[in-house]
């Protein structure tokens, strides 16, 4: 079989059969979506229109808080309840190479089970149907913005073919990485005890963007350690006015990833702030301080690339030789680039 | 303090004492050309003497030389019985089991997870009714036994005593070794089931269990050598190992047994690889630090606690499938390492190992490698020969210092213990972590041609296909199948299902000792998955994070 | 887009009860540092689990470690397995292969085998190559 030439007629019929359930089809169209251009583009324009009704989650910690496994367990909660979820998991690309290794489906993947032995087992009956999950995993491809661009797409896509709730997993290291979760209609963050966890994901601004705390292996000693840091942040965020003007304060759960043990509540808790995101209307202005953020990142990002054509332009290169050898100042020099960028196509 | 130290002459004196006692071999201790040779050279402590850097006894080699235990078994368990009864009848005395892989990783024969892999790489063991015709005609009373099985240990070493006993050989009455090393799954061989804590518990029942019904059984062989071949240095294996014995000794200590009742019961498995210098330290400072760390560290008394006894395999990693005939010399000065390093017992692998299972032939040129070691170079007359050399000296010190800054480590990550220390390590992936970037910077050395690694990637004038090679037929899997079809079908599968019951009971009870209930369920041939179901359900299973 | 600048995107992975991962990993790294996505399934996988992950990952290529005499058995159930599920996807093996079953393997649709020998540029470039050849195939 050949390839899918990307015409947008393809697109098309890719989209359509994702919506109608062909899981290879949104394998391709993820990719796409990820090497952005004209055709994740065109595949926002297709999804557009039938996305809007899905639970966006955010999930994410420090590396080794059982992220992973944490999400496994929602997951199989979830295909338990009859949802069709969807995990799109991003990990860091090397800066060096470009290339990444991808390991988090190994712990989601146990958990979710072995998907087509289980899909037979479904369909006589004995069981959960566990392919009704989708699992992408996502690297962050080092070019700025890039995550910004293509999460919020992939995003839209799983929504607009029928999954819900759609999680996204990251690891809160980078300012990226938080804000994609922060955009979440839920976002959900994982501490560990005896790490320093939660001075950490205060330090990293985790804990304003966070709608639910999870300590996770909460079997462990310092667990009780972590949870009354978090109180007290929480309380110190009350007193400077950070907490949220309606009164919401994050719960914080006390889970064992391993054993399962909290998983449910940890829905339940999403769950509940879904409810509470739609009495007050927040979810409303969330999705609005989405569709901002995201139209923002690809004005910024086609505005970079515009910014290296002009550089590299005849223009461009004059003005930029006159500023490195001093005739002008810099400052000169891009003020006239961009008076020129604005203007339109010569 | 100085003055309690004892002379280099009162340390000779003890020593020649203890020569004076020992019991040697009828042969003459000369050179070949007849030089007569003392039984050691050099300074003491000597061998025997505490911290037995130079050896576990005083006479070493000359009393008795190591044991030959080469690795068998293969396809049905009386395929293997016939191979043992082979063995025993050609004067061996200790018997060594492989398992296959799905025994290994407690799935039974009939398992979706099984096909293709029944009776491979070792004999399938589904039922009590396996264990009965593996050890058919042997008197496990006179016999030793080695079984190389972990995760799924517990069972094994049930029905191994379940047999023992319907042919009226006590338990107490059994000797031989059962792998039982957990911690070296996670951190490199994976065939685990549970997660650490739940196996770790399994195998403190097993010390229990043991310490209080097998006196003459070896609870756990804290082994190394799995480490060593998923690629970690020589330092790293010796340090992991021996952190995971603490461990061992840590966790049956909290379980409230007496360290010298069990201590003296475990024993240790290295590999030896091929750089020869950088070995013979590793081997010698295992033994001066285990015996120091439980001396000093966890109180024993009894100087059995403290002797470092080990079995040595030469490294399956070093064989090369290009021109394989020369892993027959790897192999010759791998085991020679061995040796020199005071080696209790060893394997040495055979020349076609890394294209396929050994052939007979093969199988028997390694036997023949380790026989010239022993009865040829002289190397056997002497203990501890390299001892005193500066560079054995400086390098044994030096694996000392290594291993001592990696138990730092751990005992940082465990808040002053080393059991908490292993298991923090197993999961933040501190141990693969380490192995895997140890293994990637050696195979980018070789790869860039820093290191030579000769037919691979230097000297490769010559290299041809293998054409002899064994291979296993799929009636193995067939007539397994067929077994435990039949095994099933004729018990009582009532009592079955309460035995079963029980033992999922004594998992969820943790003051409970899972083995007696185990015991009942083999006895009423439960098969080995089930009996590892049972406990799953409250164990749960474990999937290691991707840790590259 | 040519398989020598873009991201390709390759699933590893054990097949079967066999434990050892160490080549696995070696490789990972390998792909990773010659600017691969490796989608790193590791061990105990079936041809079920991994035809689900190529569907969902849209893998380039998939990469499995043989250690054991399985090959025969657990490679070309693989390719069969691709094919039932329509997924056209080069299938890589590494490991002990002895030489008369190489090309046994070939026959079985395995794209290409990995030696033990094999240095770092070797394996990207074979992956590269499997790919390449299986886009150039599939168009023709």
């Amino acid at each position: 079989m050949a390839p899918p030439p990307n015409s947008p007629l393809h697109l098309v019929e890719l989209y359509d059969a994702a919506r109608g359930g062909h899981r290879r089809s949104l394998g391709r169209l993820l990719t796409l979506v990820e090497r952005g251009g004209a055709e994740a583009e065109r595949i926002s324009e297709l999804a557009h229109p039938d996305s809007g009704r899905a639970h966006i989650i955010g999930i994410t910690g420090a590396p080794g808080a059982g992220k992973s496994t944490l999400t496994g367990q929602l997951v199989a909660k979830l295909i338990e309840a009859g949802k069709r979820p969807a995990i799109l998991a991003v990990d860091p690309s090397s800066p060096l190479t470009g290339g990444a290794i991808l390991g988090d489906r190994i712990r989601m993947d146990d958990v979710v089970g072995v998907v087509a032995t289980d899909a037979a087992a479904a369909a006589a009956g004995d069981g959960p149907d566990r392919t009704s999950a989708f699992i992408r995993s996502m690297a962050t491809r080092g070019h700025s913005g890039g995550l910004a661009l293509a999460v919020p797409l992939a995003v839209r896509l799983f929504d607009a073919v029928g999954y819900d709730p759609v999680i996204i997993e990251t690891v809160g290291v980078g300012q990226v990485e938080v804000d994609v979760v922060g955009a979440a209609d839920t976002a959900i963050v994982v501490v560990t005890p005896g790490m320093g966890d939660a001075v950490q994901a205060n330090k990293a601004g985790l804990l304003e963007v966070a709608d639910v705390f999870v300590v996770n292996k909460a079997d462990r000693p310092g667990a009780n350690d972590v949870r009354r840091d978090l109180d007290l942040m929480l309380d110190l965020s009350h007193l400077t006015g950070q907490e949220s003007a309606d009164g919401y304060r994050p719960p914080i759960l006390m889970t064992s990833a391993l054993t399962g043990v909290g998983a449910p509540e940890v829905l339940a808790a999403a769950a509940a702030h879904l409810d509470h995101l739609d009495a007050s209307g927040q979810r409303t202005s969330r999705r609005r301080a989405r569709i901002r953020s995201e139209i923002q990142a690809r004005m910024e990002q086609k505005l970079a690339a515009l910014t290296e054509q002009m550089l590299a332009s005849t223009e461009g290169a004059e003005l930029l030789s006159k500023a490195e050898a001093g005739a002008i100042p810099p400052t000169d020099a891009s003020a006239a680039l961009l008076q020129r960028l604005l203007a339109g196509p010569a | 303090m100085a003055e309690n130290e004892p002379t280099q002459a009162e340390l000779r004196a003890a020593y020649d004492r203890e020569m004076a006692r020992a019991k040697l071999r009828d042969i003459p201790f000369e050179t070949m050309s007849g030089v007569p040779v003392d039984s050691v050279y050099g300074d003491g402590p000597y061998p025997g003497q505490y911290p037995y850097t130079r050896g576990v006894h005083a006479s070493m080699y000359r009393s008795r030389l190591w044991t030959m235990r080469m690795f068998a078994g293969f396809g049905t368990a009386e395929d293997t019985n016939a191979r043992f009864k082979e063995l025993l009848a050609n004067g061996g005395t200790g018997l060594s089991t492989a398992f296959d892989m799905p025994t290994l990783m407690g799935r039974d024969s009939d398992s979706p997870w099984s096909e293709g892999e029944v009776g491979r790489a070792g004999v399938a063991v589904d039922t009590l009714a396996d264990m009965e015709d593996l050890f058919a005609g042997i008197d496990t009373s006179a016999v030793s036994t080695s079984m190389t099985i972990n995760g799924p240990a517990a069972i094994v070493l049930a029905m191994y005593v379940a047999n023992a006993e319907k042919n009226g050989v006590p338990r107490k009455a059994l000797a031989g070794t059962i792998q039982n090393d957990i911690f070296k799954e996670y951190q490199a061989q994976k065939e685990y089931i549970y997660p650490p804590r739940p196996s770790v518990r399994i195998v403190t029942d097993m010390i229990r269990f043991t310490a209080a019904e097998m006196p003459k059984w070896n609870s756990v062989s804290i082994s190394g050598y799995h480490i060593r071949e998923a690629g970690s240095t020589a330092a790293q294996e010796l340090a992991f190992t021996l952190a995971n014995g603490f461990a061992y000794v840590e966790a049956a200590m909290a379980a409230g047994v007496d360290v010298d009742v069990f201590a003296p019961r475990l024993s240790f498995f290295f590999n030896s690889h091929i750089d020869f210098f950088e070995e013979i330290g590793k081997f010698r400072a295992a033994r001066r630090i285990w015996a120091r760390w439980l001396k000093e560290r966890y109180g024993a008394k009894d100087e059995r606690s403290l002797l470092c006894r080990f079995h040595t395999q030469t490294a399956g990693v070093s064989l090369t499938a290009q021109q394989p005939e020369i892993n027959i010399a790897r192999v010759a000065i791998q085991a020679l390492a061995g040796a020199i390093g005071g080696t209790q017992s060893l394997h040495t692998d055979s020349f076609d190992e890394a294209l396929a299972l050994p052939t007979e032939k093969a199988a028997r040129i390694a036997l023949r490698t380790q026989q010239i070691v022993a009865h040829e170079t002289g190397v056997a007359n002497v203990a501890d020969p390299l001892g005193g050399a500066p560079f054995v000296e400086w390098m044994t010190d030096e694996m000392e210092r290594q291993a001592e800054a990696i138990f730092a480590h751990l005992e940082d990550l465990g808040n002053g213990s080393i059991l908490e220390g292993v298991y923090a390590g197993i999961e933040n992936g501190y141990f693969v972590g380490e192995i895997a970037d140890a293994s990637y910077r050696f195979e980018r050395e070789v790869n860039a041609g820093r290191r030579i690694i000769v037919g691979v990637n230097q000297f490769t004038d010559g290299a041809e296909g293998q054409k002899d090679l064994l291979r296993i037929d799929a009636t193995t899997e067939e007539y397994q199948l067929k077994r435990l079809a039949d095994v099933k079908l004729k018990r009582n599968s009532a009592a079955v299902d309460e035995a079963l019951a029980a033992v999922t009971s004594a998992a969820a009870d943790p003051t409970a000792n899972v083995m007696p209930p185990i015991l009942d369920a083999v006895n009423a041939y439960a098969t080995l998955e089930e009996v590892v179901k049972a406990m799953e359900t409250v164990f749960g299973t474990y999937v290691e994070k991707a840790i590259i | 887009m040519a398989a020598e600048t873009e991201n390709l995107r390759v699933i590893l992975a054990k097949l079967g009860l066999d434990g050892h991962d160490r080549g696995l990993k070696v490789v990972a790294r390998i792909l990773r540092d010659a600017g691969m996505e490796v989608i790193y399934l590791g061990l105990r996988q079936t041809t079920d689990s991994i035809v689900a992950a190529a569907e969902q990952e849209d893998a380039d290529a998939i990469g499995l470690s043989m250690h054991n005499a399985g090959h025969m058995t657990l490679a070309p159930n693989m390719v069969k397995a691709l094919k039932a599920a329509e997924l056209d996807i080069p299938v890589i093996v590494g490991g002990i292969v002895p030489d008369d079953d190489v090309a046994r393997l070939h026959e079985a649709g395995v794209a290409a085998v990995l030696g033990p020998g094999a240095s770092a540029e070797e394996v990207a470039r074979v992956v590269r190559d499997a790919v390449q050849a299986n886009r150039a195939g599939a168009q023709a």
